[in-house]
């Protein structure tokens, strides 16, 4: 029972696989012997109706209650309900949480929980030799396995000897302890996953309070399905606490060292930038409009602002991703903040209006939570792929911003530096986030509102502009000398009325204007004031003096990071640095590529931040690349960042 | 016209429904006229374009309603008409096309203290933007929608539209479209509309007083101008203007009257029994009290419907002008305005500090 990584080297996220035990502890709960783990992998997988998700989720908040840094990875299917028992129905979410600072959700998980044979055979790949594996024996019968190719019971054909096997009968031990709730069977199975979680929690010393009044809760209006819950949650703890078989438990101490005091909590990246929408309309003192369709994975932004009238946010459901955009552009023609949010797909639908906000200089929020692509693609599936698409997708000279959070709550503050650029320089601004990001979480540092920027802005009040006759009139177009940015005149306003479109305007007046020398200005005006917006210059971690930079966006940050940790505990200097801000660069991008011999770009594309570092600055930066729907693993990027220094 | 006396069943005159939704729209403080609503831009229309009138129209009911003229916003897509917005002294925009539905109702959503009007065309509206005009009336968004309909697209030079005849020969159709056409007063009322009305771009006082009762319908408004391009499809309705034709061609609806036209009133619209379709026939003492009566304010759409399909898509004759529908539904900006403060009343102002905060937190001490 030592299988569990302990790693010595505190700041090594993700590094080692040394198998260390820690101080001992000989008499925990049950008098069994625990051990002392600065950091553990965890993987809840079963089939997509077994209820994973939730059982991640409940782990997580325990954990996160506890005081553990922590990530997270769900992992489902696009499919609702896959056919039950097969490969493509399976669900997974892993967890990796820590005493000490972590970044990613971790490379392998050292524990398995698989509720399934096809649980079992679709992860049993990304298992180390000597983890842990617990599996629901029930459903290991004839069927079941002979579904995903199974011929001889995996639990008894010694292919799983150099593991960990706790073959545990979840489902009749669920039954069992419902017995006396006289529940419908089917009704009772469903708990196996509340008796999984009571389980794991025990092995892992979880604070249990959160699950069960979160159980009781969510069951309000049912008290007996909520009791059962809690019965088998509480069934599940006693066995491990009871049974011979699991002989040792765990304990990771709270992450004291790696947090700055503080009031915490654990947040999802969809869920941050939900809130951090919320905040900047707070900021701008201006309502919050979102005008949206459902996709994949952006949804939960709609429902979760949807919960928030009470912050005057509304919410539009559009009949599709353009009139999505189209109602949001038209409330920002009014005055609101305005947002929409979608994925891939959507944006490419949206593109015509995107152009429009382009020419109507009209600020609005554009989110993408971007998913595999090309077309319909992995829909549930993390990638990076869209970045060209923001950056060019739209017929004629076009920029747009575009700005992208590096961790789940991170969203947040991106969110809020994303309002900032579109008021500040009424201009549609891109948000970039991801699958992983959305659904992944870690804990929170939750901001004092006191703190928060202020993102105010003036609306135009009166007329801006002289005629050669002294007459005062009001110029749409005329723009504010430091930013460029025109007046933003919102309907209500007297004497100010004035017309705006999609045609070519004249620069002032904002007449319409087919004038060759107008456009040509027009055109370079508006790419000048989006090349002028004040972005800060990029940081570079650099304690060695290194010669290669590791240059990365968006959500590679924690598996960039930790690699470059590996790195220079290894006594291998490398240089890192991740953008925010990818229109416009920072401006000391050029001169930070220039300082290294070697620039590595980690993207989950084929090379699209590559190719624009490229073009603009001339440096042979060298791509690396993995489009395979999952975050890049700390180790992977850790043997490549150091071929790349050797070579 | 004999007299129509002691109509049972007849419906109240025009429902006028207190208040009304423009009364959240700021009165004008002075009287206003005609030049008020006139932009400073030179208008660019095809001289002899139905478009002109529309225009001059518009501009002069404007004062009738009062409003001040900031808070008036007209939105448009792209076409000819389209153009629109750039020639009202108002608040304005030149959208995309088919799209104008869409951002109108963002707009009309977030500010209910504006009058919000849209500009498009049968190409706008049923082709490229169907999908937003069939949802924005199906939610009953306070907008006005003025669809230019000319059965041709103008801009592009001429080619056949989703409401030209089968059969039409354009450039990209020589031998002739083959497509059926939307009828925009059918589809109106299949979508949901509350309001729903014909007009013709000539017949100024006709189009005003459609345009009055539009304005004041609470909810989403549809008005279809029938509009003459007299470069690409002249004549397509003269039939409905020339003064001896129209009397045969036009039934003038009016709510709570006997549906007759003709010279001297001599035809009227009755329904057949067997079918339940309606029909034109040549009014006799026998069955004058058998002449449908008007009714725009009828729960059920199948009255309007009916009136929409009695005219003849080739010959447009037998075609009704005039409310089809008018009826009270909840509009949508007024239902998300409720919850919104119904949210305030259930869960107090939001409080951003503990919103972020959150139920389950941890404290970590230095």
């Amino acid at each position: 029972m030592t299988s569990q990584v302990s790693s010595p080297a505190e700041q090594a996220d993700g590094a080692g696989g040394a198998v260390v035990g820690g101080p001992r502890t000989p008499a925990g709960p049950g008098g069994k012997e625990v051990r002392r783990l600065d950091r553990v992998i965890i993987r809840f997988a079963g089939d997509s109706g077994d209820g994973m998700q939730l059982t991640g989720d409940r782990f997580t908040s325990e954990t996160a209650s506890f005081g553990n840094d922590l990530s997270t990875l769900p992992n489902f299917p696009a499919e609702i309900r896959a056919p039950a028992g097969t490969l493509p129905g399976v669900s997974s979410f892993q967890l990796h949480f820590a005493d000490h600072d972590i970044l990613t959700p971790g490379d392998a998980p050292n524990v398995l929980v698989a509720m399934n044979p096809a649980a079992l055979k679709a992860n049993i790949g990304d298992v180390p030799r000597g983890a842990e594996i617990i599996v629901n024996t029930d459903e290991f019968t004839k069927r079941p396995m002979a579904k995903v190719g199974y011929e001889t019971s995996p639990l008894d054909d010694g292919s799983l000897d150099a593991y960990n096997l706790h073959p545990v009968p979840l489902t009749t031990l669920t039954l069992e302890a419902l017995k006396e709730f006289g529940l419908p069977r089917k009704e009772a199975e469903r708990s196996k996953n509340m008796f999984a979680l009571g389980l794991l929690s025990w092995m892992y010393h979880r604070p249990t309070e959160g699950t069960e009044s979160f159980l009781r809760q969510k069951f309000a209006k049912k008290p007996d399905i909520a009791e059962a819950n809690v019965a088998a949650f509480r069934a599940g703890w006693n066995f491990g606490e009871t049974t011979e078989d699991f002989a040792v438990s765990y304990e990771v101490a709270p992450a004291t060292r790696a947090f700055p005091t503080g009031t915490y909590r654990n947040i999802s990246g969809n869920l941050a930038l939900s809130y951090g929408l919320i905040a900047a309309g707070r900021q701008a003192d201006l309502p919050l409009y979102l005008g949206s369709y459902p996709i994949t994975p952006a949804s939960d932004i709609l429902h979760e602002l949807s919960r928030h009238k009470n912050f005057g946010v509304r919410t539009f459901q559009a009949e599709d991703e353009i009139a999505g955009i189209g109602a949001a552009l038209g409330a920002a023609f009014g005055g609101s903040l305005a947002v929409t949010t979608t994925s891939g797909p959507g944006v490419a639908l949206k593109s015509e209006a995107i152009g429009l906000a382009v020419s109507l200089e009209l600020p609005l929020l554009i989110v993408d939570i971007q998913r595999g692509g090309p077309s319909t693609g992995l829909p549930t599936k993390t990638e990076q792929a869209d970045l060209l698409q923001a950056m060019y997708g739209r017929n004629g000279e076009a920029p747009v911003p575009i700005v992208a959070p590096r961790t789940p709550a991170d969203c947040f503050d991106a969110a809020l530096d994303a309002a900032r650029i579109a008021l500040a320089y009424r201009t549609p601004v891109f948000l970039l986030s991801d699958g992983y990001l959305a659904n992944g979480s870690e804990p929170w540092k939750i901001p004092d509102v006191d703190d928060l920027p202020d993102l105010k802005v003036p609306f135009a009040a009166g007329p801006n502009h002289e005629l050669a006759d002294g007459t005062e009139v009001f110029w749409p177009y005329k723009r504010d000398p430091e930013t460029l940015a025109r007046p933003w005149a919102v309907p209500g306003t007297p004497g100010l009325e004035h017309r705006i479109g999609g045609i070519e305007k004249q620069d002032g007046t904002g007449n319409i204007s087919y004038d060759p020398a107008n456009h040509d200005l027009m055109v370079r005006t508006r790419q000048a004031k989006i090349d002028g917006i004040d972005v800060p210059d990029l940081d570079v971690d650099d304690p060695d003096g290194a010669r290669t930079l590791v240059l990365g966006w968006g959500s590679t940050y924690g598996p960039i990071t930790a690699a470059v940790r590996r790195l220079r505990l290894a006594g291998r200097p490398v240089a890192q640095a991740h953008l925010r801000h990818l229109n416009p660069f920072p401006g000391n991008l050029g001169e930070v590529l220039g300082h290294y011999e070697k620039v590595v770009v980690p993207e989950m594309n084929l090379g699209q931040l590559a190719t624009l570092i490229r073009a603009k600055y001339l440096v042979d930066a060298q791509s690396y690349n993995q489009v395979n729907g999952m975050p890049f693993k700390a180790e992977q990027l850790a043997t490549v960042l150091e071929e790349a220094i050797n070579d | 016209m004999t007299e129509v006396t002691e109509v049972t069943d007849a419906p109240d005159a025009t429902p006028t429904p207190a208040p009304t939704l423009l009364s959240l729209v700021p009165k004008a403080e002075a009287k206003q006229s005609m030049k008020d609503f006139k932009s400073d831009q030179e208008v660019r229309w095809c001289p002899g374009c139905g478009d002109y009138a529309v225009l001059a129209a518009v501009q002069g009911f404007m004062p009738e309603l009062g409003l001040a003229k900031e808070n008036i916003v007209f939105v448009s897509g792209i076409g000819c008409s389209s153009r629109f917005p750039y020639y009202m002294n108002t608040y304005g925009m030149h959208s995309i096309h088919g799209r104008a539905p869409a951002i109108a109702t963002g707009l009309a959503t977030s500010r209910r203290d504006l009058s919000v009007w849209v500009v498009t065309g049968d190409g706008d509206a049923l082709s490229i933007g169907g999908n937003h005009l069939i949802h924005a009336l199906r939610r009953n968004v306070n907008l006005k929608i003025l669809l230019f309909n000319n059965r041709i697209y103008g801009l592009t030079k001429g080619q056949y539209s989703p409401t030209s005849e089968v059969g039409k020969i354009t450039k990209s159709t020589p031998m002739g479209s083959l497509d059926a056409p939307f009828n925009p007063v059918s589809l109106a009322i299949g979508a949901e509309a509350s309001f729903v009305a014909r007009t013709v771009d000539s017949d100024r006082k006709h189009l005003t007083e459609v345009l009055r009762q539009a304005a004041d319908h609470q909810g989403t408004a549809l008005v279809e101008i029938y509009q003459n391009c007299n470069i690409f499809n002249d004549g397509a309705f003269d039939v409905l203007k020339d003064k001896e034709r129209a009397e045969e061609a036009v039934i003038r609806l009016e709510h709570g009257k006997p549906i007759r036209f003709g010279a001297d009133g001599g035809k009227g619209v009755v329904r057949d029994p067997a079918t339940g379709d309606l029909e034109v026939v040549a009014v006799t003492p026998e069955n004058e009290s058998q002449v449908l009566v008007h009714d725009a304010s009828g729960t059920s759409p199948t009255h309007a419907f009916a009136l929409s399909r009695l005219a003849d898509p080739d010959t447009l004759h037998h075609t009704p002008i005039g409310v089809f529908r008018s009826v009270a539904r909840p509009v949508y900006d007024t239902l998300m305005a409720e919850q919104l403060d119904a949210a305030v009343d259930q869960s107090g102002k939001g409080d951003l500090g503990a919103l972020l905060a959150g139920p389950d937190t941890w404290t970590v001490v230095g």
